[in-house]
């Protein structure tokens, strides 16, 4: 739950860079001396640091938990396999790879974007001009793997908010078809969101 | 019609085991999946091999206990359909036919195709009961029940705890069975006193014995042979989380 709104936080702020390099900018540098100056600096940022970190840390140990029984509830596997036919089979299909895809953009993403380790723009309060360098076309290896992960999200989304609330909350049929709904719906404004900022920089629209 | 089956033999529940090849040259397009199995069964006897190891009993599709893994999928290729009510003309002339028992820890071979499902059995005495006194049937309508309710505690009782959502399951869980027998009983009114220990003890024993967790993926209610849906494990999460708030 928290991690999902996250997400969707984060997208909707991403479009700030569609306003202009200040507005962009000032997004970031307020989400920094958000409650200043009775807050102190980055205060915001380390309380949804903190409440991140545990979140993700709860959600992969569950799917740890849940892969290890997965593997030992299945000894001998079976020679010959179908596609699935399941609910949402794509994207549940796709749970346990397409994490490993998103953890590893996540780690990638933070010393890109972040940190700046691998960014070309090391001034940290210009995030618009690290954006804008950071997917220039030159550096197009870049934005296909965002976009890769960014999918490997949206998939991950796809299943896995439906399954939240049918695990949760056992809604009944008809309640199960709106989830499923609200699921998609979510997956692809996330996926759209997220994909439209590095593509607008690398054909030129934003720069 | 010739078909070439692969069949996953296995002399023992030690035993490694493996895929064999098998082929039959005039097998009739009436005959059912089993009928095809006796035939092979026969010529096995006939040339002084060892018949391959396969559960049945009703062949009507009533009691669950066929129970073979065809071309990867349980049950076969027809949907709401066990393997004793598949015929041979949904395959096609030529064709090979791979053939594997449910595959899941909680139900070890026990020889050849057939599987030892007693792990379903200690699941149903973990809580799928009720105390009401048995004796003569009750009068029809002494308890009143909603159409509403009645229909989905009937669908949710066809299930014929074969195995099939088990076998489908990616993860390996019994979480569709379960679930089933969760709905069928917690729509009835007799069935009230136990609800909340019926749950509980239910899902503590699935996974003690093996099963894997479920993650929502329905590949179990697409091979099922009853039709029975992810409501029912909708049904089985809600009442867990009302009996694990009342129990903590
Ligand atoms: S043999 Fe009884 S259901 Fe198939």
């Amino acid at each position: 739950m928290l991690l999902v709104l996250f997400i969707i936080a984060h997208m909707a702020g991403n479009l700030h860079v569609f306003e202009g390099r200040e507005s962009m900018n000032d997004y970031a540098h307020g989400l920094r001396t958000f409650g200043a100056p009775l807050l102190p600096h980055e205060s915001l940022l380390w309380v949804m640091r903190i409440g991140l970190i545990a979140a993700a840390a709860a959600h992969i140990a569950s799917s740890v938990v849940l892969t290890r029984r997965a593997v030992e509830a299945r000894p001998v596997r079976y020679v010959s396999r179908k596609p699935a036919k399941g609910e949402s089979r794509h994207a549940a299909a796709t749970m346990r790879w397409g994490a490993l895809v998103v953890l590893l953009f996540v780690v990638w993403h933070l010393l890109d974007l972040t940190f700046r380790t691998v960014n070309p723009v090391k001034d940290l309060p210009d995030a618009y001009g690290a954006v804008v360098e950071g997917f220039a076309p030159e550096r197009w290896p870049v934005t296909v793997f965002y976009l890769i992960a960014v999918l490997a999200l949206g998939f991950h989304l796809r299943h896995g908010v439906w399954s939240a609330v049918q695990t949760i909350a056992g809604p009944n049929n008809k309640w199960r078809k709106r989830t499923q709904v609200i699921a998609l719906a979510v997956a692809v404004i996330v996926t759209a969101g997220f994909a439209i900022v590095p593509l607008a920089v690398t054909f030129g629209l934003v720069s | 019609m010739k078909l070439k089956l692969r069949i996953w033999r296995q002399p023992n529940p030690e035993a490694k085991g493996k895929m064999v090849s098998y082929v039959l040259d005039d097998v009739s397009e009436d005959a059912s999946f089993l009928e095809m199995l006796d035939v092979l069964n026969e010529q096995l006897i006939a040339d002084g091999e060892d018949p391959v190891a396969f559960d049945h009993d009703c062949r009507e599709g009533i009691c669950g206990a066929c129970s073979l893994v065809i071309d990867g999928q349980p049950h076969g290729p027809q949907a709401a359909t066990t393997t004793c009510q598949l015929h041979m003309r949904k395959f096609r002339d030529g064709d090979i036919i791979d053939i594997e028992p449910w595959r899941a820890g909680a139900f070890p071979v026990v020889k050849d195709l057939v599987v030892d499902r007693t792990a379903f059995d200690r699941i149903i005495a973990a809580g799928g009961y009720i105390s009401a006194p048995t004796g003569t049937a009750p009068d029809a309508h002494a308890a009143p029940i909603p159409k509403q309710d009645a229909d989905a505690a009937f669908s949710a009782a066809a299930c014929i705890g074969c195995g099939a959502c088990v076998a489908a399951c990616p993860n390996g869980s019994g979480m569709l069975f379960m679930a089933a027998k969760v709905t069928h009983l917690g729509l009835m009114p007799q069935c009230q006193p136990e609800r909340a220990t019926r749950v509980l003890g239910m899902v503590a024993e699935h996974d003690a014995a093996g099963f894997g967790g479920c993650t929502n993926t329905g590949e179990c209610a697409s091979a099922c042979p009853k039709e029975i849906g992810l409501d029912v494990i909708g049904r089985l999460n809600r009442d867990f989380r009302k009996a694990a708030a009342r129990a903590a």
